[in-house]
């Protein structure tokens, strides 16, 4: 149980895909200009992440080291395909709007990357943790970078949810600002790469805030058995 | 004659003094609008700067007290159009401080230009705001409200001539046929010029930027302008409209984000030149002082690494 922990505190804050390995950067910067490409984006990748993990984590035996990762990066399609064509078949016009995206999760680095690093090397229960935590930490950046873009680019959120939540996604829609103009600079590239770097600052000053409270602790702890 | 040496803050002061001219040049053709901007641009900016200094956890006081974001503000007031409204500067002031300067480290960090980063963030988020243009002399009441949004922009715009060459352009009509003479554009980039030249006799600037870049404009004009006079204007045109000579002697002479060696600058700023009749002619945006300067901003460690002067001896 312990050992989940740690992997679920590596996926989603210590190791985040997103913010600390900088992995993904391509769809992550891309599809974000609203929360709901970002939402589809995220399920995709991270449902690609625990099936790929899973399978790398069961074949990882009988995989030869030398042909490894061409065998994974052909797992990783064959998933790949498979979201491509749910996509294709159940919400196509969200297929439509996220495009050449789709496919490209198989050049995901961050896919490749987990099956190589810890799939390929831990047992089948691990991988699938491994998998889902870090695709929901991604997941989780993706949607801030989403929401930070969408409000202030269309000062909307949820904008065409009913894409992939039916008609219950059409209720979801919130309009902040009435006659919008819009910062269209959110909604452009270097919107997405402002945006980010805002939100590895954001973490980097949590992390350093909490290393600090930390030594403050720890030599409060050394000092006070030589006070008393 | 000896050189006395002038701190940051006497430095700043005295390139906001050269600066009067040609805003004087712009309030007797335009009207004061363009003093409303430059208040709340200092305003802003000053506000700006401290409280992220604050956040940052450095001493205010020594900063803001050698004027560069002053005259960070004072450039991204007079480049954007007098009666844009007051939430435009603002915006486009506290960016420059933010995303321009202060993330950074502060003044003598920053890799790109604050006021042209300000600028382009402006142009690029609002360009319907950002391009309307006062069409003729605007009293100071009037211009109030306009820019705090009491009464209506309309009526009040106008085309400047580089809008008005790119649309007559697309027309088919051959630019001979065209009225380009703005008189108004001629004095306003007068002014800077001769702003531009008390800098370079107090050796607040040196010769190679601005003669470079002038040189690099009229370059570039003068090939196209041989190529096809029917379609690009002459080199005389490109010269006195728009922010050339702002460019040429305020903004690309920035000691922080330009080139620092001798022949680095003569590239740096004939290049700058040369983009910004490339970018006015065949880009999207009537102006283009702003992505010029910026797109050079950032080869400037690259020029700068190829052109050190060989060192005495070696």
């Amino acid at each position: 149980m312990q050992e989940y922990l740690k992997i679920t505190r590596n996926g989603l804050w210590n190791n985040n895909q997103a913010l600390v390995a900088l992995l993904g950067l391509c769809p992550l910067l891309a599809v974000t200009n609203n929360v709901t490409n970002a939402i589809s984006l995220g399920i995709a990748t991270t449902f690609v992440l625990v099936a790929s993990n899973l399978s790398v984590s069961l074949f990882r035996n009988h995989i030869r080291k030398e042909v490894r990762i061409p065998i994974f990066i052909l797992l990783i399609a064959s998933f790949v395909t498979v979201v491509d064509l749910i996509m294709q078949s159940f919400f196509y016009d969200m297929y439509l709007i996220l495009g050449i995206f789709v496919p490209l999760i198989v050049t995901n680095c961050a896919i490749l990357a987990r099956a190589e690093a810890f799939a390929s090397k831990n047992t089948w229960d691990r991988s699938v943790i491994d998998g889902l935590m870090m695709g929901v930490g991604f997941s989780i950046v993706l949607v801030l970078l989403g929401a930070m873009r969408e409000i202030l680019g269309s000062g909307t959120l949820f904008d065409q949810a009913d894409l992939i939540f039916g008609d219950l996604g059409s209720g979801l829609k919130v309009t902040f600002f009435d006659q919008y103009q819009g910062t269209l600079i959110a909604l452009l590239p270097p919107g997405a790469f402002i945006g980010l770097g805002l939100i590895v600052a954001l973490k980097n000053l949590i992390d350093s805030r909490q290393m600090t409270a930390q030594t403050v602790a720890n030599s409060k702890a050394t000092l006070e058995p030589q006070t008393n | 004659m000896t050189v006395k040496l002038l701190n940051t803050n006497q430095i700043m002061r005295q390139v906001s003094y050269a600066l009067a001219l040609g805003v004087g040049a712009q309030v007797y053709f335009f009207g004061s609008s363009v003093l409303i901007q430059i208040f709340l641009a200092c305003i802003t900016g000053l506000i700006t700067e401290a409280l992220f200094l604050r956040l940052r956890g450095s001493e205010i006081k020594p900063e803001i007290a050698d004027g560069s974001v002053v005259l960070t503000a004072i450039l991204l007031a007079i480049s954007i159009p007098s009666i844009a409204p007051w939430w435009i500067i603002v915006l486009g002031v506290s960016f420059a401080v933010i995303f321009g300067k202060q993330i950074f480290g502060g003044l003598g960090n920053n890799p790109f230009n604050p006021a042209m980063l300000g600028y382009a963030f402006l142009l690029i988020s609002y360009p319907m705001q950002m391009t309307q243009w006062p069409a003729d002399y605007i009293s100071m009441g009037q211009a109030a409200d306009v820019i705090f949004g009491l009464s209506n922009i309309d009526g009040l715009t106008g085309a400047t001539s580089l809008d008005h060459v790119k649309t007559q352009l697309t027309m088919g009509i051959p630019i001979q046929e065209l009225e380009l003479n703005s008189i108004s554009q001629l004095w306003i980039n007068i002014g800077f010029l001769i702003g531009g030249i008390y800098l370079l006799l107090r050796r607040i600037i040196l010769w190679q930027i601005p003669v470079s870049l002038l040189s690099g404009v009229v370059v570039m004009s003068t090939a196209l302008y041989l190529v096809d006079s029917n379609q690009f204007a002459s080199s005389l045109f490109h010269l006195v409209n728009g922010a050339t000579m702002l460019a040429a002697f305020f903004i690309a002479t920035d000691p922080v984000t330009a080139s620092t060696t001798p022949s680095g600058r003569i590239i740096y700023g004939f290049l700058i030149g040369i983009l910004i009749v490339i970018i006015r002619v065949f880009g999207g945006y009537p102006d283009a002082v702003a992505f010029a300067v910026l797109l050079l901003n950032i080869t400037v460690p690259l020029i700068d690494f190829y052109t050190q002067p060989k060192v005495f001896g070696k």
